[in-house]
């Protein structure tokens, strides 16, 4: 079973390119299991065509610790399974500690054991690593290898860049790797170019250019993922290619974050190329 | 049969360097500061840095500020529930481990010290918010036991999370209309000791307590005792001897203490100060809002309760007070000086080393000089400079972040209640006669010349301390306890007086010397060493040797 996990800046796109990735995949036969890791629990909703997901946190809340995963994980498109972490409200508790309970109950109730058949879990991370607990899948090996969604806005890449120091501690003592950056289009003069350099310098690749396309919120707004609501769509055919490419990777690496003044240089250089 | 002591250097000098010997260069030089050897200078003592964080690696004496907080300040006090918002092993280990005493034997009243109060907050309630389940417990204890008041205490978990315990209490109170409701902010982590977990207690102690009850009690000469916390009841023998002399001790924080008796601390005359550390900002802050003066005491000793009481009888300057208090002086004495001369024979020349508090390393030294003791060393868990060094040095104190980290409240005269209880003149003649107010002249000054004065001793250096000097006894708290006499000292915990006790006042001396003249003279110590460690009957060789 291949564990990872996305990672990036808030409102980039990670639920939506993760879902959409994973439709891919299960087109492709694999067998996936998402888990969000989000308080909001908007991580499986176009999987799932909706939220209908009881949180892990709420069941053990109204159950109890007598808690089965049939509980806890719903079948969505494609025979996925859906698992959403939840956690508190805004503002109250501690989002980061409920998600180190919620991976640690997943695993207590066997949801990755080998009899499961899983291909695939992928953890779906709320914005960037706030704290030890929203860094629970990189730790202990829960999740192996990152991708993160950016883009070629400036502040998707400081967060891309600090996701990596994150990656870079506990990849230094256990199995955690960087796989790969997403690009997910904001159509950004140079775009594709800066995130190509931005990869080479962190020492990652660019693992697939996603172009901005309106089909995706059309999709969202029926609840589904584009490969679910219009197959035949170009930007379906790109989640496919998404998917099967993260299926064929093995460039896996630690990285190697910039500093703030080589990121900010990688801007200019490539802002400046814009306005020439 | 006694054991032989080799001889040891006791160069302070020399012993000092060995100890920081084996620290990292950087540690060595933090150490350096808080290791000062007493040398005696005109007008003026060393300088020695306290209240500075434990180097992490250290194994220290010190507590937390929770414990200063719970366990110390509100600890003593009865008829108040003191609910614990965390995990439940923060509630049971601060439970009665000090052994205040209280006297709950009036009609009616309330006594909450044999419960122990706790939220005992889960996984869940870590992760979700704990106000909820704070609110029930609030309301839970208020349905079992309508008591006069509430106290609410933050555990280190709850500070991470952002629990609002001050806006809960809030709501409570107002729900409750009779029972004062009011909470601490007093995470561990907070500060560098017990010391901050003082300052918080004592400052929503003056801001939601004193002042809510106006009736003057019945009774003349009315002081506070602010810093007695009747451990083994020390409280009980300082009470009985005020009142014996007529003098009415209002409240005393917080040692055998109820909520009215903090409620009503505002209508009292004079505040005797005896911990100095855990307490002197609230005896400034009922001067500068209520006009009352504060003296600084000491009940620990009984030489230096006899001087305590003509200080308070000098401040009332009432010619039938000084007749009470010197006709008790001459009662008490002669049983005192009996003991004294006949334990004196056994303990005089002997040595003690006291690292304890915040005061007490300086006020017990007052018992071993009765009994011709001498202190080689001592020093403080979590005082700070002017405790070492006195009052003088506080305008010259650096205020760093951690101690930016604590609330400081600022007073101001109270529109209606403010009334000095003094005037300028009157203070003025008191002094001339030699009566000493806001003052506080540390440690140091009292300790002879060459002795080591030692901040935050650890384990380490107590270890080094003992092997180097072998005092007759030695004197901490229960964490030192069994590694000292492993080392074949005896050791007598000053926090919570093993099961001993009072140590206060007359009486208490008498305990004192009794106990110090048992330990010492103990031939127990004397058998640490197995004979056939000293003198094997058969010895032998491995085969292969």
């Amino acid at each position: 079973m291949r564990k990872v996990a996305i990672y990036g800046k808030g409102g980039i796109g990670k639920s939506t390119t993760t879902q959409n990735t994973v439709a891919g995949l299960a087109e492709m036969g694999k067998k996936v299991m998402v888990v969000g890791c989000d308080p909001k629990a908007d991580s499986t909703r176009l999987l799932l065509g909706g939220l209908a997901q009881r949180s892990v946190l709420d069941t053990l809340r109204e159950e109890g610790e007598d808690v089965d995963l049939e509980d806890i994980r719903k079948a969505g498109f494609g025979q996925t399974w859906c698992v959403e972490s939840g956690g508190p409200e805004p503002g109250v508790g501690c989002a980061g500690r409920g998600i180190i309970t919620s991976i640690n109950m997943l695993e207590s109730l066997g949801a990755y054991d080998e009899k499961e058949g899983l291909d695939y879990a992928f953890y779906d991370v709320l914005g960037d690593v706030v704290c030890g607990g929203f860094a629970m899948p990189i730790r202990d090996g829960k999740a192996e290898e990152i991708y993160i969604v950016c883009s070629g806005e400036m502040m998707a890449m400081y967060a891309a860049n600090n996701i990596c120091k994150g990656i870079m501690k506990y990849a230094q003592s256990g199995s955690v790797r960087l796989a790969g950056l997403i690009c997910n289009s904001r159509n950004v003069d140079n775009e594709r170019e800066m995130i190509i350099e931005l990869a080479r310098q962190i020492g990652t690749q660019m693992i697939y250019f996603v172009p901005r396309d309106n089909d995706v919120q059309r999709a969202e707004i029926n609840r589904k993922t584009v490969i679910e609501w219009k197959p035949d769509a170009p930007q379906a055919q790109h989640y496919r290619n998404l998917a099967s490419t993260i299926d064929d990777n093995k460039f896996f690496v630690i990285p190697k974050p910039l500093s703030i003044e080589q990121l900010e240089r990688l801007l200019m250089d490539f802002g400046l190329m814009a306005a020439a | 049969m006694t054991t032989k002591r080799k001889p040891v250097p006791l160069n302070p000098a020399e012993i000092k360097a060995e100890m920081l010997k084996r620290y990292p260069p950087k540690v060595a030089r933090r150490r350096d500061k808080q290791i000062m050897i007493n040398e005696a200078l005109a007008n003026d003592t060393p300088e020695i840095t306290a209240n500075v964080r434990t180097i992490p690696g250290i194994i220290s004496m010190r507590g937390c500020t929770y414990a200063g907080c719970k366990g110390v300040i509100l600890g003593p006090t009865r008829d108040i529930v003191n609910i614990t918002h965390g995990p439940i092993g923060c509630g049971f280990y601060s439970w009665l481990t000090r052994r205040n005493q209280t006297d709950a034997s009036g009609a009616g009243d309330a006594n909450y010290m044999t419960y122990c109060f706790s939220t005992d907050m889960q996984d869940k309630d870590i992760i979700f918010g704990g106000e909820k389940k704070l609110e029930q417990a609030i309301q839970e204890a208020y349905d079992l036991f309508h008591p006069k008041a509430i106290a609410v205490f933050a555990t280190c978990p709850v500070g991470l999370i952002g629990d609002d315990i001050h806006a809960v209490a809030k709501r409570m109170k107002e729900k409750f209309g009779d029972c004062n409701v009011f909470a601490f902010s007093c995470e561990g982590y907070k500060g560098v000791s017990q010391s901050a977990g003082h300052h918080i207690a004592n400052n929503q102690i003056f801001r939601h307590v004193v002042g809510e009850k106006d009736e003057k009690r019945p009774g003349g000469f009315q002081i506070n005792l602010l810093g007695e916390y009747n451990i083994g009841g020390d409280g009980f023998e300082i009470d009985r001897i005020l009142k014996r002399c007529g003098i009415t001790n209002i409240a005393t924080f917080s040692g055998n203490s109820t909520y009215d008796q903090f409620a009503s601390a505002h209508t009292a005359d004079l505040n005797c100060v005896m911990c100095h550390r855990s307490i002197n900002y609230v005896a400034d802050m009922l001067e500068t809002r209520y006009g009352i003066p504060w003296v600084k005491v000491n009940f620990i000793g009984a030489g230096a309760t006899a001087k305590s009481l003509r200080k308070i009888a000098a401040y009332f300057e009432n010619p039938e007070l000084s007749g009470q208090v010197e006709a008790l002086i001459a009662e008490e004495m002669p049983a005192v000086e009996a003991a004294r001369k006949d334990v004196h024979a056994r303990t005089g020349g002997k040595t003690a080393m006291l690292f304890v508090g915040g005061s007490r390393a300086h006020h017990y030294q007052e018992l071993f000089k009765e009994i011709g003791m001498k202190t080689l060393s001592a020093g403080y868990e979590f005082a700070h400079r002017d405790d070492y060094e006195g009052r003088r040095v506080i305008p010259h104190l650096k205020v760093d972040a951690d101690s930016r980290n604590i609330e400081e409240l600022v007073v101001e005269p109270d529109p209606e209640r403010f009334q000095p209880r003094i005037d300028g003149d009157r203070q003025k003649s008191l002094e001339a006669k030699g009566l000493t107010f806001k003052d506080y002249e540390g440690m140091v000054p009292d300790m002879a010349a060459g002795t080591l004065v030692i901040d935050d001793l650890n384990q380490y250096e107590a270890e080094k301390l003992v092997r180097a000097f072998k005092p007759d006894i030695f004197c901490a708290g229960i964490k030192e306890k069994f590694s000292i006499q492993k080392l074949g000292v005896p050791m007598k915990q000053l926090h919570s007086y093993d099961s001993g006790g009072p140590y206060a006042g007359f009486r208490g001396a008498i305990n004192f010397y009794r106990e110090i003249d048992r330990m010492v003279n103990s031939k127990v110590w004397g058998y640490m060493k197995a004979p056939w460690q000293e003198n094997p009957e058969l010895s032998a060789t491995y085969v292969w040797e």
